[in-house]
């Protein structure tokens, strides 16, 4: 069965135009879906996995990073034949993660011991355990790869760690449930969404200071249902998207004036987000619609929403070799 | 009050906690239960553990205590197991022992006297009675409750029948009169959300043993006898706060149809099923430290707990007044698996939480149904709203 799908998968791959791919992960479908960038065309579906949410991949693009929580590890890909390689270590119940810029090591939350995992993506072992708040969840890195910065959602605080020391530095207290942290590209800002708090804190991280926080405001709905989650920063720093939940909007955020410019309507309970390769269209997982929607950056408009797998949750997009 | 400690963290961590830290501050909350002897449940499975409520203090101690380690706050929770002759008492100890947060768990009247006991020298929480008199007539300035209220409960349910149009109800009883305030916050819910209770039966309670070998023989001849020719009915529901019949309804009703409330689909504040919005973990670190599935009354003093947490961290390290006013302040939110932000109501003190609809072993809903709106906050659907209230505190 598995020789019969990476056969049929090679094939396919082989195609003539290497496209860039789309790999999201299905909490509840058990899966992987793999889609073809240019065409959305689903190209093929990774299975063998139990509760995959956090995705990632290697900066080289080759390797792909799956939390297959209910598995208690992390399953590695080969991007381009969709091989199995082996799993790495990630400690109890992995969630979400984060690699360091230069690939190695992966940085990983786990929700129920209330630590953060570091692993050595290379020899497959665990190089430090570090404790946290209650309930890790969000894992951001800085750009210079410095610091890793953990979310724990009922402390709710983002710690700051250092990367060579796996010590934490400083604590920043923010909104209740914070999911998500990611820097600005030039490390000047740090965003941490809140999904319960209903914010997005913007951290000075030379200060460990909150020094901005962003509220969101929908007409027509509920204040409840605004629950940011996943952020991305574009390359040029010049704005954020957050995915806004139940809200079933991305809000697109100037980050000269903190300014919530733009509600995109996406799909149902949309959770991560992420940049093709160049930037130019931002995917949305929809966990409800079992979609993902993709957003034209340069225009602001959501252009198609594509069938995936069950409870989509995670979205990597890698560049072709 | 607040107790500056000069002891190490209770709960410590090997490395430094820089960022937020001042002096140490120490938090004390007490956990008083009052167990009244009683018939036992109908169920085996239903019998109350020793540790409950307690269990879900000592997971939210320690989550208080994980978070209190990045703050320099230690907390320390004492627990208390009172009957209903020592519970004055016992609360008396506690007063002057110093302890300006006391969470109860014990019927409606003792709570009211345990609050009027408190005054002004402690905040009591009420984790378990839902009596709505305790949040109207018979309200207190010193008392909130993480218990979602009978209005609530019964709100809960009936908009989730009402969504199923399950609209003509019959309602069954027991006479106790717990049993009644429930039925009357039915009767308040089908009038509210526009269902008919076609007819009202109430089941005695005779006394003697629940539980008896073979018990089922009479009670399969006795259920489709009492509940035999009732009006066109969409479905049975059961107002049994005390526990002696509910149980033995589904599958025994003279008509087949679907019992709601105290057995069958029953609105509760947790289950142990529950995994949505990061209940799992919730689940896993209760079970994990209590050895055994988490039930309400330990969810609901789990909360508590993380009420005096959250306000601990939020006005870090602030002082029983400054932590007071911002609990009840609008910026005072908690997270508690139930995927939005819960605050108290500043008009009876009743923390405003959604309700999940368990059927057996799975959580089958969780109200309020998206389609009933609110014109302010949509949990305020459920329970009694602002302007209705017949609290003055």
């Amino acid at each position: 069965m598995r020789l019969a799908a990476l056969a049929c998968c090679t094939a396919l791959s082989a195609g003539p135009a290497l496209a860039d791919k789309i790999f999201v992960s299905n909490e509840k479908g058990n899966s992987v879906t793999v889609l073809d960038a240019a065409s959305l065309e689903v190209i093929h579906t990774i299975e063998g996995m139990q509760r995959p949410r956090g995705i990632t991949a290697s900066p080289d693009g080759r390797h792909i990073y799956v939390c297959a929580s209910d598995d208690n590890l992390v399953r590695v890909y080969d991007a381009a034949t969709y091989e199995e390689l082996p799993p790495l270590p990630s400690g109890p119940d992995p969630e979400l993660f984060v690699l360091h810029p230069s690939g190695n090591p992966l940085y990983i939350a786990n929700e129920d011991d209330n630590i953060v995992t570091v692993v050595d993506v290379v020899t497959r072992q665990v190089l430090a355990e570090v404790p946290v708040g209650v309930e890790p969840e969000g894992m951001g890195v800085s750009p210079d790869g410095r610091f890793v910065v953990n979310t724990s959602e009922t402390t709710n605080m983002a710690h700051l760690i250092d990367s060579s020391t796996f010590e934490i530095v400083e604590n920043v207290l923010v909104d209740s449930r914070p999911r998500f942290a990611e820097y600005t590209p030039d490390g000047a800002y740090l965003l941490v969404s809140a999904e319960i708090g209903g914010t997005v804190s913007v951290i000075d991280p030379a200060r460990a200071e909150v020094i901005h926080r962003i509220t969101f405001e929908v007409p027509g709905v509920l204040p409840e249902a605004l629950q940011p989650v996943g952020i991305r920063v574009t390359a040029d720093g010049a704005r954020a998207y957050v995915a806004l939940g139940p809200a079933n909007r991305v809000a697109v955020v100037d980050l000269q004036s903190f300014e919530v410019r733009d509600y995109l309507l996406v799909g149902q309970r949309v959770w991560q987000l992420a940049f093709s390769p160049d930037g130019r269209f931002l995917y949305t997982t929809n966990g409800n619609s079992n979609d993902i929607s993709v957003i034209d950056t340069a225009s602001g408009v959501v252009t198609v929403s594509v069938p995936v797998g069950e409870q989509p949750w995670g979205v990597v997009a890698v560049k072709s070799e | 009050m607040k107790h500056l400690s000069s002891a190490a963290a209770g709960f410590c961590f090997a490395f430094a906690v820089p960022g937020i830290v001042q002096a140490e501050v120490e938090y004390r909350v007490a956990v008083i239960r009052v167990d009244a002897p009683g018939p036992m449940p109908i169920s085996r499975l239903d019998l109350p553990p020793p540790d409950l409520g307690f269990a879900g203090a000592v997971v939210g101690t320690a989550d208080n205590a994980t978070t209190g380690a990045f703050m320099g706050q230690t907390f320390t929770t004492e627990t208390v197991a009172a009957t209903p002759q020592t519970a004055e008492a016992e609360m008396r100890r506690l007063l002057d022992a110093g302890f300006p947060y006391i969470v109860t768990l014990t019927d409606a009247a003792t709570t009211a006297r345990l609050a009027d006991l408190a005054g002004e020298r402690a905040l009591v929480i009420n984790a378990l009675a839902r009596d709505d008199a305790l949040r109207g007539k018979d309200c207190r300035a010193n008392l909130l409750h993480t218990a979602p209220s009978d209005a609530m409960i019964a709100d809960a349910l009936a908009q989730y029948l009402v969504w199923k149009r399950w609209n003509k109800w019959f309602l069954i009883e027991g006479s106790h009169p717990e049993d009644q305030a429930l039925a009357a916050a039915y009767r308040r819910a089908a009038e509210k959300f526009g269902a008919i209770i076609v007819e009202s039966r109430v089941f005695e309670d005779t006394g003697g043993a629940r539980r008896t070998d073979s018990g089922h023989v009479q009670v399969q001849r006795q259920m489709p006898v009492f509940t035999q020719s009732a009006p066109a009915h969409d479905v049975v529901v059961a107002a049994d706060h005390a526990g002696v019949f509910a149980a033995w309804l589904p599958y025994h009703t003279w008509d087949a149809r679907p019992v709601a409330g105290s057995a069958g689909l029953m609105p509760e504040s947790w289950s142990p099923a529950h995994e949505a919005w990061g209940g799992t973990q919730f689940q896993t670190r209760f079970e994990k430290s209590a050895g055994r599935p988490a039930r309400e009354e330990d969810y609901q003093v789990w909360m508590a707990l993380r009420v005096i947490g959250e306000a601990a961290t939020r006005t870090k390290g602030g002082d029983d007044a400054a932590m007071r006013a911002f609990i009840l302040s609008p910026n005072f939110d908690l997270a508690a698996f139930k995927g939005q932000k819960l605050t108290f109501r500043d008009w009876d003190g009743q923390l405003r939480q959604p309700v999940l609809l368990v059927a057996g072993n799975v959580v089958a809903s969780v109200s309020p149904q998206d389609e009933f709106l609110h014109q302010v906050n949509q949990l305020d659907s459920l329970g009694i709203d602002r302007p209705e209230t017949e609290c003055k505190r």
